[in-house]
């Protein structure tokens, strides 16, 4: 029976933030945090110029530089024009607007989806938006956060607010244990080949169940960070012990009597027992092996030791042949064995400081295979130094891999980071959509793990074998 | 920029599943004006690493043109990248045909007064059929009856679209306008916040 003041996490945090309802038009929404970046933001800033209005508060906006940055020699002048005009006018319009840049070589510069969590910026029951598809990230944290297009980019700094229509509840619920070599990543890949890369959309997506809260914030951010992968407007985690002690002492997160009275309010965040979703999936962890996309979109994934499928959820023959032969693969094709020429390890979905300290465990004393180039690409400048302090840099090193500098880098191939047509990577990022990683580049989406072997070997590896 | 009714020819790229980086790729994305993304709309299915258009995809057939794109579904997922938006109206249409939308595409394009039309996806191929059989046949948009039709035959449908959207493409009006207009409605809510981290 439904118990009527049962609410979802969502409907508490979305309800708090409407500052007006009216009948026939979108709920007027008030954002909480604002990041942007180089590359959806210099139009918005040129709207407000034209139409002469300030940005409402600065203090909720924050600003760095990503999309475009090299990840090499960051303390010269950006060598690509065009990155470095961009780079300039956010400087420019930041200067202009009064709004904060963590610029290049600034000690809190990196990917906005990976600054916000680690500076405490990313708090419970707080809305966040970003001109990005990844800020569903932050979600982890038992936010509502979603990516938005660069008018909305403008109408959030000259007003805070936008117009939206509320969105529908998905519930995903994962229980049971993961079996060794899985990681989160497996389990959100795993996740969208199961509901297709359509399949979220129009829902604002809930996880829970005992895998869930298992696993470590930074591992559900990863989590969160692909429901738009299915389509879904955003993802979130209801906040528990763990996330308030991933937040506590943080930089900007409250403190003392602020902090107090912050936690009472964050511990009533958690759905209601009997509230109802739109809808409902439930998945059994132990059904999750280290996962991998043979295809064009990330519903196109499956278990490393299968074969490639003759269908994929939401795809039809002519999606799954198109698909194929952009990667040059066959339909019932084992991947295992496959050749590769790039692993990149970074991005906003896998480039956290855990990431990087898997990697190295797993590879310590282990040298890269010849056939391959390894970049591995930090979320930001606080996870690089975090990085060098822990000697990662030198257990990278004597394995052959580049440690770079904070960006998103190959997840898109903005800046100079691309892989070459034809060519395949394994990487941690997020999407292995036609020329994602460079023009003709082909791409397997994975977990670190799953990266970090593939490095070793030159092909792709069930890691669960050298465990 | 309104938009009311439009009676024009389409053209059909029969793929599902476009994502924004199809339709423009990243490295396009480095302007800071709105204008000339048309050139590269659907870049790297158009012109090859010479580029030079390669035969076969649409846009580089001069059978088909207007100002209505017909599209598979799952139109415009992935990437948030207003460019997809601006892309496709310097390209010059006005509307765009699918049988499901990603939400921020479909936001995106609101903003900049394209109108995505959902159709079942069994109408999405009679239309496909009916412009590849001839390129020449109309599609009649009308907005404010929220009425779609393939001229001369009997392909007819209503559209949905949300009430406020509506208003705004067919009055041109924006939302900032609107919320502007709130502001009063803003400062009374921010008043009544607790928390000082908010």
């Amino acid at each position: 029976m439904k118990l009527h003041q049962s609410r979802t996490l969502f409907d508490k945090i979305w309800e708090a933030h409407v500052v007006e309802r009216k009948a026939g038009f979108p709920d007027l929404f008030y954002i909480d945090r604002h990041f942007i970046h180089e590359v959806t933001s210099p139009q918005a800033f040129d709207g407000l110029k034209k139409r002469g209005v300030p940005v409402a508060d600065v203090n909720r906006t924050i600003a760095t530089c990503d999309h475009n940055v090299p990840t090499l020699n960051q303390h010269l002048p950006i060598q690509e024009l065009l990155s470095r005009f961009q780079v300039e006018k956010l400087r420019e319009n930041c200067k202009e607007f009064g709004i904060e840049l963590y610029d290049l070589g600034h000690e809190n510069q990196g990917i906005v989806h990976v600054i916000g969590p680690e500076n405490g910026f990313t708090l419970p029951g707080t809305t966040i938006v970003c001109g990005d598809s990844h800020t569903s990230t932050h979600g982890a944290l038992g936010t509502i956060a979603f990516g938005i297009g660069t008018s909305q980019v403008e109408q959030v700094l000259a007003t805070q607010c936008l117009l939206l229509d509320k969105a529908k509840t998905m519930k995903i619920e994962i229980n049971g244990i993961l079996s060794k070599g899985v990681l989160s990543k497996d389990i959100i890949l795993y996740i969208i080949s199961q509901i297709s890369a359509s399949g979220g959309t129009g829902y604002f997506v809930e996880y829970c169940g005992s895998a869930i809260r298992s696993l470590s914030m930074e591992a559900r951010m990863t989590i969160c960070n692909m429901s738009i992968e299915m389509g879904a407007r955003g993802g979130m985690i209801a906040p528990d012990q763990v996330t308030f002690d991933y937040i506590e002492g943080r930089p900007f997160a409250p403190k003392g009597e602020d902090w107090d009275k912050a936690l009472a309010y964050w511990k009533t965040l958690p759905t209601d027992e009997g509230a109802e979703y739109d809808a409902e999936f439930v998945f059994d962890a132990a059904k999750i092996e280290p996962w991998i996309t043979y295809g064009t979109n990330p519903g196109m994934g499956m278990g490393i030791s299968h074969n490639i499928p003759k269908m994929a959820a939401g795809a039809s023959d002519k999606d799954m042949v198109k698909a194929l032969a952009y990667m040059a693969l066959d339909a019932e094709q084992t991947l295992e064995g496959k050749k590769i020429d790039y692993v990149f390890i970074g991005s906003c979905t896998n480039s956290r400081i855990e990431d990087l300290r898997l990697v190295a465990d797993f590879v310590k004393g282990k040298t890269k295979a010849e056939n391959v180039n390894v970049w591995i690409v930090p979320g930001s400048n606080k996870v690089l130094v975090k990085a060098k302090a822990e000697g990662l840099d030198k257990v990278f090193e004597s394995a052959g891999f580049q440690l770079r500098q904070p960006g998103c880098s190959a997840c898109l191939g903005m800046n100079e980071d691309k892989v070459p047509a034809g060519k395949y990577c394994v990487s941690t990022s997020n999407r292995n959509f036609e020329g994602r990683q460079g023009p003709g580049a082909r791409t397997f989406l994975a977990s670190p793990l799953t990266a970090a072997i593939a490095a070793i070997t030159g092909e792709i590896t069930d890691v669960r074998k050298y465990l | 920029m309104k938009i009311n009714t439009i009676n024009s020819t389409a053209v059909p790229v029969r793929i599902d599943h476009i994502d924004t980086d199809q339709i423009i790729p990243a490295r396009f994305l480095k302007a800071t004006t709105r204008e000339g993304f048309g050139d590269n709309l659907f870049r790297d299915w158009r012109y090859d690493k010479n580029n030079q258009p390669i035969d076969g995809f649409v846009l580089n057939d001069s059978t088909y043109s207007g100002e209505i794109l017909v599209a598979g579904k799952n139109f415009g997922c992935g990437s948030s990248r207003e460019h997809a938006a601006w892309a496709i109206a310097d390209y010059g249409f006005k509307v765009v045909i699918s049988s499901f939308f990603a939400d921020i595409f479909k936001g995106n394009a609101l903003n900049n007064f394209i109108l995505p039309i959902q159709v079942s996806d069994e109408l999405l191929n009679e239309i496909f059929d009916k412009i590849e059989a001839n390129p020449k046949i109309a599609i009649k948009v009308d907005l404010p009856n929220q009425t779609l039709e393939v001229v001369g035959t009997d392909l007819k449908t209503t559209f949905e679209i949300d009430h406020y959207k509506k208003t705004c493409l067919t009055n041109g009006y924006d939302d900032i306008d609107y919320i502007i207009s709130q502001r009063e409605a803003v400062k009374a809510f921010e008043g009544k916040r607790e928390f000082a981290y908010l």
